[in-house]
């Protein structure tokens, strides 16, 4: 988020071209700068506020007198700030006899300033509720206590949301529950307050800006329609197709509890009308499997309104969700944990929102919290109907239209692969990925640190461990290779695994050429490789195949001089200790 | 620090918080002689010089500055 003075650099921009609102904002302490950070705010979200600001502590001149500026402003917006130190001073003056009533009188003075505006103006109120001040001459007690400041305050608060519920338009800007989100002592500067009669202390001025520019986005029809989710530690924890649908991590223990919590929230937001859909790398039946069968899911298939499961890269697969529901990409957010992902659908489709998410799953729902993404301005009951509307167009819907041409795509992600033998640097991580390994595995013979380190001195076996990196970042070990000599002319891949993570990148085809220069240049003339089938590793049926390799008996052979070197986009990478 | 380092950093606030290049301070520079440099400006002075130094000024003492000097010796007697 930005900070104050960089949203005050932004009023140098030029604003010509954005779309104008005229927002009026009539404060009881000095707004001067909320002024300013609201339209410096706006200009990122390519909004050029018109602002209006009242002198302070003028807001019934303003508003009852309709011969005023205000009303010669004809604003789209207003936005009343009447703060708690001022309700606080004003409930210091009144008789205690009084205190009792405080807040119900408050509030038909909020009322009426509410009708008269709407009444004489074209307009919609946005109006700040009361961060809270205890000015505890009762303690705990005044609780307890109908007449205390406290009490009255929460009261007026409490029945501001009445009155919002009743009044079309009028909108409660949530200042309270930003106070509770940063402290008090973050929200309120004293000494500032003293000089300056402003209440929002300078840190705090950006995350009020930014809960008014969500109500005024959501007026001008710029709302959030849809959420699309990634499934392997997004949705749950692990990766289903290595795990298992009997250990992915979701339910009541450990970390499980955060993607409990994770999916209740994406059951609000559809039950609220938010569309849900999921964008996966996996392989469709098993992706669905956990929807279907996990007594510990919260989110069925029926909540899912498109469910796109495969191995193509996530911004051809977000467009086709784009055309199923045909909705503005402005209006879809991608919740994704993994960075790579993450960067390549913003690249592609810059007006998706594509939150950060924490690399804690724990810290995700406090995090989606704090970015308020699906503010709203009305709901209705079509809005619980639409899930079932869009599972029906998905059916009908099977263009696949491609955003990115592939060759294109692949050179402009600068892949390079640092090809090593197994060293005392990479040895634990193979390990750990042979382990792992269930889906891009050929043998899924699994080693352990121990025996890869005895391979390692062998005469007879050659290893391989690769990296790959990309204009995004480093994704690390991601490929073995073992290579066994059968005989003097044969190499048997005794293993082949990968990780899922970088499927179509033409990883197979980079590894292949390595191998079969590795056997050329040691005058080996066949490569033999075997597929073992196990309950999850159907993906890699056709490898050998799909590489060029013929089936003999239970084996796939490859002769060294047939092969032709096969195109792919991944440079070797140097190792910087040579 | 001393008064030198402490003005070179001072500097620096100033021209980052009023967006102002060419702004140069020494100890007897007001208000006046800096166009950005009004009642709100100060404000976001204040709170800059207390966050880039860790330090909290009293209300009575963000009233008290007549020059930029004023504000070093302010800063100074905190420790700085």
């Amino acid at each position: 988020m930005k900070d104050f003075s960089q949203l005050k650099k932004n009023l140098k921009r030029d604003f010509s071209g954005l779309k104008t609102i005229r927002v009026a904002i009539l404060g009881d302490t000095s707004t001067q700068f909320l002024a300013q950070s609201l339209r410096g705010l706006g200009y990122d979200n390519n909004l050029n506020l018109e602002i209006w600001e009242a002198d302070y502590s003028q807001i019934e001149r303003q508003v009852y007198d309709f011969s005023t500026e205000l009303y010669e402003f004809k604003p789209e917006i207003v936005i009343v700030f009447q703060s708690t130190h001022k309700l606080l001073g004003k409930y210091n003056k009144i008789q205690p006899a009084q205190h009792e009533l405080f807040a119900s009188n408050e509030l038909l003075e909020i009322e009426n300033i509410y009708s008269t505006l709407t009444n004489n103006l074209s307009t919609k109120v946005i109006y700040y509720n009361y961060n809270e001040i205890d000015d505890s001459v009762y303690g705990n007690y005044a609780n307890k206590t109908e007449s205390s400041f406290l009490f009255q305050l929460r009261k007026l608060n409490y029945e501001l949301m009445v009155l919002a519920s009743k009044k079309l338009n009028l909108y409660l800007c949530d200042l309270s529950s930003i106070q509770n989100q940063v402290g008090k002592s973050n929200f309120f500067q004293p000494s500032i307050y003293i000089n300056t009669e402003m209440v929002l202390s300078i840190d705090v001025l950006p995350k009020v800006a930014a809960k008014t520019l969500d109500l005024i986005n959501v007026l001008n029809g710029m709302l959030k329609k849809c959420v699309i989710l990634d499934l392997d530690n997004t949705t749950w924890g692990g990766i289903i197709g290595d795990d298992g649908i009997d250990n992915i991590q979701i339910g009541s223990l450990g970390i499980g509890k955060a993607f409990s919590e994770f999916q209740y929230w994406i059951k609000k937001l559809k039950n609220r009308g938010i569309v849900v859909a999921v964008c996966s790398k996996n392989t469709e039946s098993v992706a669905k499997a956990p929807f279907e069968k996990h007594p510990d899911m919260i989110l069925r298939l029926d909540d899912i309104s498109v469910f796109v499961a495969n191995w193509e890269n996530k911004a051809d697969n977000i467009l086709q969700i784009q055309k199923i529901l045909n909705i503005g990409f402005d209006s879809m957010v991608f919740l994704d944990d993994n960075p790579f992902e993450r960067n390549i659908v913003r690249e592609n489709i810059p007006q998706i929102c594509v939150p950060e998410l924490p690399e804690d799953p724990a810290d995700y729902l406090e995090y989606l919290y704090s970015l308020n993404l699906f503010e709203t301005s009305s709901l209705s009951t079509e809005d619980k109907e639409r899930t079932k509307l869009y599972q029906v167009e998905a059916q009908r819907v099977t263009i696949q239209q491609k955003f990115t041409n592939e060759i294109d795509f692949l050179i402009s992600l600068h892949m390079l692969s640092l090809i090593e033998p197994f060293n005392n640097f990479n040895t634990p991580r193979v390990a750990q990925l042979s382990q792992r390994s269930n889906q891009f595995n050929l043998r899924t013979v699994r080693y352990t640190e121990s025996e890869l380190e005895k391979l390692r001195i062998s005469k007879d076996y050659f290893t391989y461990a690769f990296t790959l990196e990309d204009k995004f970042g480093d994704n690390g070990l991601i490929c073995a290779v073992i290579l066994k000599i059968e005989n003097s002319t044969v190499l048997f891949i005794d293993t082949w695994f990968m990780s899922c993570r970088v499927l179509k990148r033409g990883m197979e085809d980079f590894v292949l050429n390595t191998i079969v220069n590795f056997a050329k240049e040691n005058a080996f003339t066949i490569i033999k490789g075997e597929y073992i089938p196990t309950a999850k590793n159907e993906m890699v049926k056709d490898h050998y195949l799909n590489l060029g390799f013929e089936k003999q008996n239970d084996n796939w052979i490859l002769n060294v001089e047939n092969h032709k070197h096969r195109n792919n986009y991944i440079g070797i990478k140097n190792n910087k200790n040579d | 620090m001393t008064k030198d380092e402490l003005l070179k950093q001072i500097n620096t606030i100033f021209i980052n918080t009023l967006d102002n290049e060419d702004v140069i301070v020494n100890e007897t520079t007001t208000a006046n002689d800096v166009e950005e440099w009004d009642s709100l400006t100060h404000i976001q002075l204040v709170v800059a010089i207390e966050k880039h130094f860790k330090i909290r000024f009293t209300s009575k003492e963000i009233q008290s500055w007549d020059n930029v000097g004023v504000m070093l010796e302010c800063i100074q007697k905190k420790g700085i």
